[in-house]
Formats: structure tokens, sequence, C-alpha cells
């Protein structure tokens, strides 16, 4: 084999293993479009092009308050954003420039905290919330969430935090900046990109979190999107109406896509900060 | 414009004593230069002169203030930093006017400073770029800036060359001399490099192992050094040292005898240094003179010349540990392994005991 058809080899080799993770990814999302479009007798027939029909999309707001749903998931997953990153940048300020001793115990304690399964602390949660009012309260998932956006929000913006150069911090220091504005003013501009990042993941958590949910809320109107699906049902306690049960999933993954797409830059450059030094 | 006063200043981190009780009385609108090589403590020296290091023991007055417990903003100071920690989300304009904004000084006020200062430096073109738009110079001039519109009374500089190149740091060498010159402020300087404490000195700090060695004009550095670490750390090439026995003493110049049986008379006292008496004779490369005339004689083989255009420096064996080094015309004679024999004069001659301790000498000129 020459050079050339070696190299013609690996291009083919390469763009068919990008194909198969492309189809692996993609399709699944394409399937939920393609039979959210359907009609619910046409469901089971095999049909790769959609029929554009929209009545599963009318029928998941008519049949149950899914807007008041969405709603909820967005003030969720927005105040555990909020949050979650305004003690992250607190805790990281403390733990990447300040000295103190049981600092790195603190940190991998911090760390230990998302090592639990959440079915494990549920019933412990369950009693907290309880014991503070508020069950079937959109707070408890806000509150609850947060043991797992914190450990990681804490832990990336700590490395961020520690790799910011000190002298930029001791000239607010000598320009007569208190630590909260040398945080606010000096910090934060830098750290767009992880801030971003940091928050994205921690809204796409927010955002599909289940067993808590499902767990603290009890009424209709106080359910989240993920649980909302779940819980749709049919007519009978056979039917699965799948037609809306895609099309309420096509409508949830739309905002991530979205988000995805507009922070997509941020979101490579915050995850390989602190990697190599810039 | 200021004093600054250090009693007994010590400095620990830890278990690690870093700074070993420094005196140091430092007149208004004087030029202060810290030198030393790393990890002697000037850098944190400066550190505790700014407050951005607690003192440990000892007083450090700014003025007639004690400002041991003074947070950085209230000492009346300004700092320019290594990497000139401008902070890059912010214009020039924004950088310079940061410090002025927290300390709610009035906005027109403010403008008027930050213009002023500008313009000293030339930046009036730039107030809206952002630091990553800018040369290593302007960066530079970007820090002082923002140093100069505080109006503070000491300006503290860290290695504030160090990240720019030779040809730079020589033209901004000098506009910090002229803006000394122009702003009456009392500056210190921290610096490894002995040429910049050199040129801008009006008085050089020679740090050792968190000790002042030595704390004199550039000058009296340069001819009277104090002790041998002074003497070799003050001048380029390096002063050459020979180890040599006292053949005799006294005060009018002792004569001193090299291992290799070279006599050489110096004029300097030997500190009742007797007859016999093991010594170390310090000789600068600028003052031997490669196949010359003087009271003293070495003689060797030349190993190398390093060519400098505008002279040449010869390394030469002289049988001792270490090379002696020979500056000469840059169209000297020197092939490798040629002999050659070096004039030394007496009154070239440094003369320091076994303790490092100089002895008296009058200076050569």
């Amino acid at each position: 084999m020459t050079r050339a058809q070696r190299r013609l080899l690996n291009r083919i080799l390469y763009y068919l293993l990008m194909a198969v993770i492309v189809f692996y990814t993609v399709f699944p999302f394409y399937w939920a479009i393609v039979s959210s479009l359907k009609p619910p007798a046409e469901m089971f027939r095999v049909d790769f092009l959609p029929a554009l029909r929209f009545e599963n999309y009318v029928a998941v707001f008519r049949e149950q308050p899914f807007a008041r749903n969405i709603l909820n998931s967005v003030i969720v997953a927005v105040s555990t954003v909020a949050v979650s990153l305004a003690l992250a940048v607190a805790a990281s300020y403390a733990l990447g420039r300040i000295q103190f001793t049981g600092r790195s115990v603190l940190l991998f304690t911090i760390l230990g905290v998302s090592m639990f399964p959440q079915i494990a602390v549920l019933s412990g949660m369950f009693e907290l919330v309880r014991a503070l009012g508020l069950y079937n309260n959109l707070l408890a998932l806000t509150l609850s969430y947060m043991i797992f956006t914190l450990p990681f929000t804490v832990w990336v913006l700590t490395t961020f935090m520690r790799e910011l150069p000190r002298e930029l911090e001791e000239a607010a220091v000598v320009d007569g900046a208190k630590p909260f504005t040398i945080v606010t003013k000096v910090f934060m501009p830098l750290m767009w990109p992880a801030l971003a990042t940091t928050g994205l993941l921690a809204f796409i958590a927010a955002w599909n979190e289940f067993l808590f949910a499902l767990t603290f809320t009890l009424s209709t109107e106080m359910r989240t999107v993920p649980v909302a699906i779940a819980l749709i049902s049919g007519a009978s306690t056979y039917e699965l109406p799948w037609g809306n049960i895609m099309a309420a999933s096509v409508i949830v993954t739309v905002p991530l896509i979205v988000l995805v797409l507009i922070f997509q830059r941020r979101i490579v450059s915050g995850l390989t900060a602190g990697a190599v030094k810039g | 414009m200021a004093s600054i006063r250090m009693t007994n200043v010590h400095k620990s981190f830890g278990a690690v004593h870093i700074i070993k009780g420094v005196s140091l009385d430092i007149r208004p609108n004087e030029f202060v230069v810290f030198v030393g090589p790393s990890g002697c403590g000037k850098s944190t020296l400066l550190r505790l002169v700014a407050g951005l290091e607690d003192i440990s023991s000892g007083e450090l007055r700014i003025g007639d203030k004690v400002v041991n417990d003074l947070p950085p903003s209230e000492r009346g100071i300004s700092m320019v930093f290594q990497s000139y920690a401008l902070y890059p989300h912010m214009t020039v304009y924004e950088n310079m006017a940061f410090g002025l904004k927290l300390a709610r000084t009035d906005a027109g006020e403010a403008d008027r400073r930050v213009r002023e200062a500008a313009r000293i430096l030339q930046l009036d073109q730039l107030l809206e770029r952002k630091p990553k738009q800018l040369s290593g110079g302007q960066r530079q001039r970007v820090a002082i800036g923002r140093a100069i519109v505080r109006n503070p009374k000491v300006f503290l500089f860290d290695e504030p060359l160090s990240n720019l190149d030779a040809a730079l740091r020589v033209q901004m060498r000098i506009e910090i001399a002229k803006l000394h010159h122009s702003l009456d402020a009392t500056m210190i300087y921290v610096t490894h490099d002995q040429v910049e404490a050199m040129t801008l000195a009006d008085r050089i700090v020679v740090l050792e192992a968190g000790l002042v060695r030595q704390f004199g004009s550039p000058i009296d550095l340069y001819q009277h050094p104090d002790n041998q670490f002074v003497a070799g750390f003050i001048g380029s090439p390096k002063m050459n040292f020979l180890p040599c026995e006292v053949v005799h003493g006294g005060n009018e110049g002792a004569v001193v005898r090299l291992p290799s049986g070279d006599a050489i008379s110096t004029t300097c006292r030997t500190n009742g240094g007797a007859a016999g008496a093991e010594y170390i004779v310090g000789i600068r490369p600028e003052h031997l003179r490669a196949g010359g005339s003087g009271e003293g004689r070495l003689s060797g083989k030349v190993v190398t010349k390093e060519q400098l255009g505008a002279e040449s420096w010869i390394y030469i064996d002289v049988g001792m540990p270490e090379l002696l080094v020979v500056k000469a015309a840059a169209d000297a004679e020197a092939q490798p392994d040629q002999p050659i024999s070096v004039g030394v004069p007496a009154a070239a001659c440094y003369l320091f005991d076994k303790e490092g301790r100089a002895c008296p000498r009058q200076p050569y000129s």
C-alpha cells in the first residue's frame, strides 16, 4: 500500500467511526422527534420521515399543566444555578486563595458529599424537607439539588481560582480592594468561562433530576418536567401515550440544546482551563 | 515623600526564618535598591514594606507613623509588580482609575490624575485599549501609571524590568530614573541585576540570607565593599578571588603571596593579621592588565577568550581552582594555551580575612 492509499484508508475509517458515533448519539433523539410528530394510530409503524402532525404537542399541554411544569423546572434549575454559583464563588475564594488548616480536608469532604448515591440520602433528605416545612414546595428541590451541584461547582471554581495570578490579587489589595471587591470586580470577570461551564452543568443536572423531584412533590402543579413526563398516562392503565411522552421530551430537550450551543465555546475553554498553563 | 525606618525587622514563614533582623534608614525622596541573589529575602522585605506580608517582629515606620498593622492601602504606598498584574478585563484607563474609584476619589479629580499620568507616560493614545493589546513596555508603563495616580509617598518596584527584553530594559531603566527625578517620592526597587542596582540607586542594600551585608552608595559598594560577598556581587564580570598568605602586614600596604609563589603588594591594611595568616586577595577583572605592567604579576595559560566587541574577557588558568578573568581590549592577543602574564596594580587589590571581612584600602583610580 502506498502512503497516499494508507492516508485515504485512515480517512475513510475516521469518517466511518464518526458516523457511528453521531448515529449512536443523535438517532434516539431523532426517533423521538419523528415519533412525536406522528398521530397515535401510526405510532408503531417504522417511518423515518416525520408526518408533521402536531396533535401530540397540543395534547401534552391540554391534558396536564405542562406549561406550569416547565415553569417549575425553569424556576428550580435557575435558582439552583444561581445559589450554587454564588456559594461556590465565595467558597472557592476561601479554598483557593486563603491558607488555613483543614483546607484540603474540607475540600475532600465536599467532594465526598457527591459520592453518596441519591437513594442513600433520600430518606434523610425527606425528613429534613418535612422538618423545614418544604414538602411539595419548589424550594425543597433547590435545596436538595445543591447536594450534587455544589461539590463540582466548588471544585471546578477552586481549581480555576487557584490558577489566577497571586500578583493580581495583591495589586487589588494595594489599590485598596476588600475581599468582596476582589472577588466581584477582579476575579469574577476573569472566571466567566468557568462560571458558564459549571453553571450550565448544574442547570442540566437540575433540569434532568427525577428522584428528588418525584419524592418531594405531591401535586401536579408542583411537578417538574421529568416527573411530569414520567407520570403522563393515557386513557386507560393499559395505554402508554408514547406520542405525548415523545412530544414532551422534545419540548424539554430543546432549551438544553440551545443553551449548550450558546455556551459551547465557553464550555470547552472552561473545561480545559487550568489543565495547561495559558 | 517619606522616610522609611526599619528597626530589627524579622519575618518567618512557619519555621523558616527569611528576614533575620533588618534595620534600615531610608531618607525621604531617596532611590534605594534591594539587591541580592535569589532567595536572599529582598522581595520579602519589599512585601513587608508594602504590607502584603505581616512583620513577625520589629518595627516599620513610614514617615512618622508605625505601619506594622496598617493594610497596604493605608500605608501611602504604590507597588509595581514583576508580572505587571494589570486587570485583564479593564481598559488602560480603568486599570489606572480602579484604585481611585475604590478610594471614592471625586470623579473629576480622578479623571484629571489618570490623564496626567497617561501624559507623563505617553499612554494618551492607549487609554481605551485592553492590556492584552499592549506590548511589554506599554504594559509596564500602565503598571507604573496605576502606581502614580494614587499619589503615593513611597513607590515599591518588585523586579519590574525582568520580563522585558534587553533593549527595552535599558530604555525603561532610564524612564524610571527620569520618573524619580520628576516625582517627589521615595522609591524602593528590588532587583537581582546588579547593573540595574548600580545605575538607578542613590543607595544600595545588598542582602544575603535575610541579612543586610552592606548599605551604601553604588560607588561606595564598588570601591569599599564591607565584605567578600558584596565585593563579589557588585561588578561584572565578578571579582577574582585568590587565596593568599600574608608576607608582611602593617598600615602602609600589606604584601601577600599566592600559592604559586607570586608575591603581590597591595594598599590594604591587614587588620592585625600577622605574617603567615591566610587571607583572600580580590582583584577586579577591569583592573588587571593582560600582558601589561603592575606592581605584581601573575602568569598562567589562556583558556579561552570571550569577544564582546568593545572589549574582551580573557579566562586564564593560574593554577587555582577558579579561572582568572581579565578584561582586555577587543583586539587583545590571546590564543588558547598561550602563556600569558598579567600585571596587578597594587592599588587595585582588595584584601579579605578568613571570615570574609574587608581590610581597609585606598580607593583605586
